[in-house]
């Protein structure tokens, strides 16, 4: 299968006080289309800057990354801000909903960037809440969701637009043992029904598990398991 | 779901909040629009005065009266076309808080002089032919209920004594800045009454009012009447209207001076209220701000959601507080000595002032805001613990 991640001798260092610290050493690592890759890792392995750094949220030190053909290491922000919100949805540990939006317009929000009618974007949103199991709940506000169903918006709002590529961040770790199975179900559904590949950060062996593939970094080093 | 509709729900997070900012725009609003109306009320009373009349009072003080004989003099320089005199009065209506000016004048002259003072031929031909008639202003009328053939009494205390007057006209103003508060009646009633009663005072007026051809020469010709006077017992000093209007007012000029700085000093102070409230809106959001970014919105759309929040917070506290001005400065008006201010409205441009003042207050509070918020980068804005 065609490889849609690339990513190239990446190193990404952060400075504090004039104190370099490596985060990622000369990461080398190809991600197929339709794959379910889990990285694992102690906290402060580096997980989470990689994947950042593919969803190109953040940018590396040294190194590229191509995806579907873009080598997102050199577009500059507006550029990045335009390939993030065409090609990558996002899932958050804390789920990152919009407070004093209902869940149908949190799912709306990425919608409202592109050239979409409001009877398409309403199309569209009913059909990832739906898909999401929350087509009861699209006026509800997300103080009047559980964790889970908060979680599922995100998921909803990660995919309404379509995109190739979905980054999630510890998806469960801010929920409890039943909602987290079931965010992964939807999840690997999501990879095998809808060939959505999928890059989820976890530190939890048993959400890993639901992934094709598992990864582990170590101080900023691809490890073997 | 619109952008706007997400800036009006931020606007609305913080009920509490927004609505104690709101309120203090307001307020600072209306006490902007109530000090500015009072300012240039003041000052509008100097822009009242026109331009080819010319004042001619006591070289020593105001307070010190001229010879009626000077008339015919000031009148035979050339360039005067009319001259007219008046006389303070003082006196009471009724109650010592009925303030307006009563005025001692020339009835032949004084309405062609003051060409603002609107009269029917048929009241000013009334008023010339009685000697105790008196013409009063409109607002003057419409305050204390007066209609022509009422009589007004007053209670004398430069001139003391009971003198009671007719009403024969009521003038109209002809510009929304003319004084239509002042009661005017015959000189000549008044004199006649000191030649019986303190004849030291009688034959003596106040001021005169010269009425000249070209207002460009105002300066020779006053020259022209002050020379007239040289080294006589009441020497002269003749300036124009405008210039001894200006006189008054700047004797209240320094309190003016504090009005007109508190009223931006006070604008000064909501500003820093409104970007309080917006740094501390724009903290809370940092992770929403870095969700946003993270979601394709760009820098532009992030300074118009925070510069949209501010505006709402300042365009619905500078709207309600301007709104509220009208009837707060109506309110003012009652509140203080009737006929203390000629004429008390709202300039047009004070409500502007006020407006953009509320929309620049709007702007620069969300300076600092947005700049962090654009500063800020993704990643450390969902590492963010507020």
């Amino acid at each position: 299968m065609a490889s849609l991640i690339t990513v190239q001798n990446v190193s990404k260092s952060y400075w504090r006080d004039k104190i370099e610290i490596p985060v990622l050493n000369n990461i080398t690592i190809n991600v197929e289309q339709g794959e379910f890759l889990a990285l694992m890792g102690p906290s402060g392995s580096g997980k989470t800057t990689l994947l950042n750094l593919i969803a190109g949220i953040d940018k590396p030190s040294n190194g590229n990354i191509i995806i579907d053909g873009t080598n997102i290491s050199t577009l500059g922000e507006s550029a990045l801000a335009k390939w993030r919100a065409n090609n990558v949805g996002f899932i958050f540990q804390f789920y990152n909903l919009i407070p004093v939006l209902t869940a149908f317009e949190n799912v709306e929000l990425p919608l409202l960037l592109t050239k979409l009618s409001k009877s398409q974007r309403k199309k569209q949103v009913e059909t990832a809440l739906t898909l999401v199991g929350l087509g009861d709940r699209m006026h509800h506000s997300p103080k009047q969701l559980s964790g889970g169903q908060e979680q599922r918006v995100a998921i909803a709002r990660a995919i309404v637009t379509d995109p190739v590529l979905i980054v999630a961040d510890e998806p469960t770790g801010d929920l409890d043992r039943h909602s987290a199975e079931e965010i992964l179900t939807l999840m690997e559904r999501l990879n095998q029904e809808f060939q959505k590949t999928i890059i989820m950060v976890t530190h939890d062996p048993h959400a890993a598990e639901r992934a094709k593939l598992i990864k582990h970094l170590e101080k900023g080093d691809l490890v073997e398991a | 779901m619109k952008i706007l509709k997400l800036i009006f729900k931020n606007a609305m997070r913080h009920k509490l909040r927004s609505s104690l900012t709101i309120i203090g725009i307001m307020i600072a609003v209306i006490a902007f629009g109530v000090l500015r109306t009072v300012v240039t009320v003041w000052d509008s009373s100097v822009d009242a005065a026109s331009a080819n009349r010319l004042i001619t009072r006591q070289a020593v003080s105001f307070i010190f009266p001229l010879p009626y004989a000077y008339k015919e003099k000031i009148k035979n320089v050339e360039g005067v076309k009319n001259v007219s005199f008046a006389n303070w009065f003082g006196g009471i209506y009724k109650d010592k808080s009925n303030f307006f000016a009563r005025l001692a004048v020339d009835p032949e002259t004084i309405f062609d002089v003051m060409q603002e003072f609107l009269i029917t031929d048929e009241e000013l031909a009334n008023f010339k032919k009685e000697r105790n008639s008196c013409v009063i202003g409109a607002d003057i009328a419409k305050q204390y209920n007066i209609k022509v053939g009422d009589q007004m009494v007053l209670d004398g205390d430069i001139f003391p004594g009971r003198w009671e007057f007719v009403v024969r006209g009521i003038y109209q103003p002809k510009n929304k800045n003319t004084d239509d508060t002042q009661m005017l009646f015959h000189w000549s009633y008044v004199d006649e009454r000191m030649k019986v009663e303190s004849p030291v005072r009688a034959g003596n007026v106040g001021w005169y009012i010269v009425l000249i051809d070209d207002a460009n020469k105002a300066a020779e010709i006053s020259d022209q009447i002050d020379v007239l006077f040289k080294n006589s017992s009441a020497e002269t000093k003749t300036e124009t209207e405008k210039a001894f209007t200006q006189g008054f007012v700047s004797a209240s000029g320094a309190i003016i001076s504090a009005m007109n700085f508190m009223s931006f000093v006070i604008i000064g102070i909501i500003m820093l209220v409104l970007a309080n409230t917006m740094i501390m809106a724009a903290r809370e959001r940092t992770r929403e701000y870095a969700v946003l970014k993270t979601l394709g919105f760009s820098a532009y759309h992030l300074v118009g959601l925070i510069l949209g929040e501010s505006m709402v917070i300042a365009i619905i506290g500078g709207g309600i507080g301007v709104a509220l001005t009208y009837p707060i400065v109506a309110g003012f008006e009652q509140a203080i000595p009737k006929g203390f201010f000629p004429f008390f409205f709202i300039e047009p441009i004070t409500t502007i002032l006020a407006m953009s003042a509320a929309i620049l207050i709007g702007i620069l509070a969300s300076i600092f805001p947005i700049q962090r918020a654009l500063k800020t980068k993704i990643v450390e804005g969902f590492r963010f613990v507020g």
